[in-house]
């Protein structure tokens, strides 16, 4: 098929289309738009009470949208119950059935959709070994741990061969590092299946390592949606500035297509699209920072630079992390750690730079940090 | 701390462990005063006469006890059965749905639990008087008081035990289970039979014994709404009370609570085995 035939909306895995989800006078998803396409794996990202659960939930239609279609590889399913769609979820705290074996945990998917008693059974023994959880057919979810529980979770879902794999907040109830275990598992193994998987997280690293794609809500709307680098490098808004990653603020106005002011009337090079006068925020990565002595800033970084003192500096090994206070304003920077660095003890004074392409301005409306 | 405190510590202690012996004591004295006595062979209730298990030869061949043994039975097993159904459902409504006047069925439903035995037996037996003669004179049907009017007293207020039992088991499991289920292809009534009912079941197993024995214990109630012919054990046990006391009373009573205290047993293996994990 040549590309320019390709209609996105047939062939999206899940095409959501002004989707809006009220409880009562709540409005938990307002109004939007997205797409996921096959084989993607796309995360839903934001902090609790942000809408993405009831989107998840909406997919797998445990819950009905108010308003909007909702189309799975082109099928409208608004209000079509959740045993009639080829999606399966893997539950927040995996909901396994307590008094069943783990193989008929595995096996009842296919069972409810009428396969035979051998024939589940045999399927469902090849996904737990899949999962790696072969010899523990007969035992009950209770006298397995969190992270085996989680495979048999993962394992009932996928044993259906569902278009697309819904996940809520999956690794939650993990521990750190079987967390990051299982990120890379999950990763692998949906290259492998070649299958959608949908996950909700607010965990934003999460999110960054997993994900082809991520959405980021807020109060029921959808902020941004696209890669990890694209929200990192050029986010849209202060939300989302602040929420991926961590970030150093700044409050400006626009003085023309390339300067803004900050607070205390330093001009400083930064490109914007925004008309001058336009109330705005600078955001700049502590890492993309430049730390030296007050005369030290070169000539070429003149623009995109500041004074300041340093008032806390913390060594995490493999770099220090300085507060610089620029006028009251206290500045995050952080610099790489190598036996020749400098440090800087609070109380001296210091130039701070950065790179022109390195900051990046978002409108100030309403999101606050 | 001090040795006053020491004291005291150590007369509490003892105050406790008295009070817990007299507790038993006052519980299970008269019991076993009464397993004593029925084994007493003398004509007075409360007197030792010497071994014997002439009682509960009496108690087998008295065919008016065999008789209301028989009607205890087929009550019991008609009103637990239709009372369990009911109070199930009614749990399941009350616990998984949200409809408009949930909160007045609800208190209605647990209504029998406060009501005096007293009150309730006056009320069934208008009830039924009044709905007899209406059936008579609209339907031409002719019924009168019987194991009928009797089971369905008891169903009256079984029904809200069962209920409540099955409801506090329902609010223990996680709805999420039955989400799963549906998300995995099952239709609500798979859902119902694969997941929800399994893991409610020592519930309802605990509300059908529950029911059962009160079935089988209630007199007040059944003695109002009984007609000839549907005297129950423990009725006909009050009647000969009140004919002067023999010791036969004291062997139904043993075979009585001999029959309780298995069907506790029974309930609480079935708890065990299925049970502790609907979470």
């Amino acid at each position: 098929m040549g590309e320019d035939t390709v209609g996105t909306a047939a062939d999206a895995a899940v095409a959501i289309q002004g989707v809006t989800k009220r409880f009562g006078d709540v409005v938990a998803v307002d109004n939007i738009d997205l797409e996921i396409a096959d084989g993607e794996f796309f995360a839903m990202l934001g902090p609790s009470g942000c809408g993405k659960t009831t989107t998840l939930r909406m997919i797998a239609g445990l819950e009905f949208p108010t308003e909007g279609s909702l189309k799975i590889f082109g099928d409208e399913v608004g209000t079509l119950p959740p045993n009639k769609r080829p999606v399966n979820t893997v539950f927040q705290n995996y909901a396994l059935f307590p008094h069943m074996s783990v193989l008929d945990n595995v096996a009842f998917g296919l069972k409810m959709q009428g396969a035979s008693k051998k024939d589940a059974a045999s399927a469902a023994s090849e996904m737990i070994s899949l999962v790696q959880l072969g010899g523990m057919e007969k035992r009950k979810p209770s006298q397995l741990s969190g992270g085996q529980q989680q495979r048999v979770a993962l394992a009932r879902a996928l044993v259906n061969k569902p278009k697309v794999l819904l996940l809520d907040e999956p690794l939650g109830a993990l521990d750190l590092k079987l967390r990051q275990e299982m990120q890379t598992e999950l990763k692998s193994l949906q290259r492998e299946l070649g299958v959608s998987f949908v996950f909700v997280t607010h965990d934003q690293e999460e999110a960054l390592t997993m994900s082809d794609r991520i959405a980021v809500m807020h109060d029921g709307e959808l902020l941004q949606v696209g890669t990890a680098e694209e929200l990192y490098d050029r986010p849209v808004n202060r939300f989302v500035a602040d929420f991926i990653g961590q970030t150093n603020l700044v409050d400006a106005t626009v003085v023309d297509d390339d300067v803004i002011a900050l607070g205390n009337g330093t001009k400083i090079m930064a490109p914007n699209p925004y008309p001058a006068g336009t109330k705005v925020s600078m955001s700049l990565r502590p890492e993309s920072i430049s730390i030296g002595g007050p005369d030290d800033i070169p000539d070429e970084f003149e623009q995109t630079s500041l004074r300041g003192e340093v008032t806390n500096v913390t060594y995490l090994g493999h770099s220090h992390v300085y507060t610089v206070a620029v006028d009251w304003m206290p500045l995050e920077v952080r610099t790489n750690a190598t036996p020749t660095s400098v440090v800087y003890e609070p109380g001296s004074q210091v130039g701070i730079w950065w790179d022109r392409r390195s900051d990046w301005v978002v409108p100030d409306e309403g999101y606050g940090s | 701390m001090s040795s006053t405190q020491k004291e005291l510590r150590g007369a509490s202690k003892w105050a406790l462990s008295a009070n817990a012996v007299l507790v038993y004591l006052f519980f299970y004295a008269p019991i076993a005063l009464l397993v004593l006595y029925s084994f007493s062979d003398d004509e007075l209730v409360g007197r030792w006469g010497g071994f014997t298990l002439d009682w509960y030869r009496a108690f087998g061949e008295n065919d008016e006890v065999q008789g209301a043994l028989g009607v205890s039975i087929r009550v019991a097993i008609i009103s637990t059965l239709i009372s369990v159904v009911l109070g199930t459902m009614s749990a399941l409504a009350l616990e998984r749905f949200r409809f408009r006047g949930q909160k007045i069925f609800d208190a209605l439903l647990y209504l029998p639990v406060i009501i005096p035995d007293v009150t309730m037996a006056v009320m069934m037996l208008l009830f039924f008087t009044q709905g007899i003669s209406l059936l008579d004179s609209i339907l031409g049907i002719q019924i009168s008081k019987g194991i009928a009017t009797v089971a369905l007293s008891h169903i009256a207020f079984s029904i809200s035990f069962v209920s409540i039992v099955v409801r506090a088991r329902l609010a223990g499991m996680n709805e999420k289970l039955e989400e799963a289920a549906q998300d995995l292809y099952a239709s609500k009534w798979q859902t119902f039979r694969h997941v929800t009912f399994p893991l409610i079941a020592p519930g309802v197993i605990g509300g059908a014994l529950l029911a059962l024995t009160l079935s089988l214990d209630d007199v007040v109630i059944t003695q109002f709404v009984a007609g000839p012919g549907s005297t129950t054990l423990p009725v006909y046990v009050f009647g000969l009370i009140r004919r002067g006391v023999s010791p036969l009373i004291n062997a139904v009573s043993v075979v009585m609570l001999a029959a309780s205290i298995l069907l506790v047993l029974l309930s609480s293996l079935a708890q065990r085995a299925r049970g502790g994990q609907a979470t």
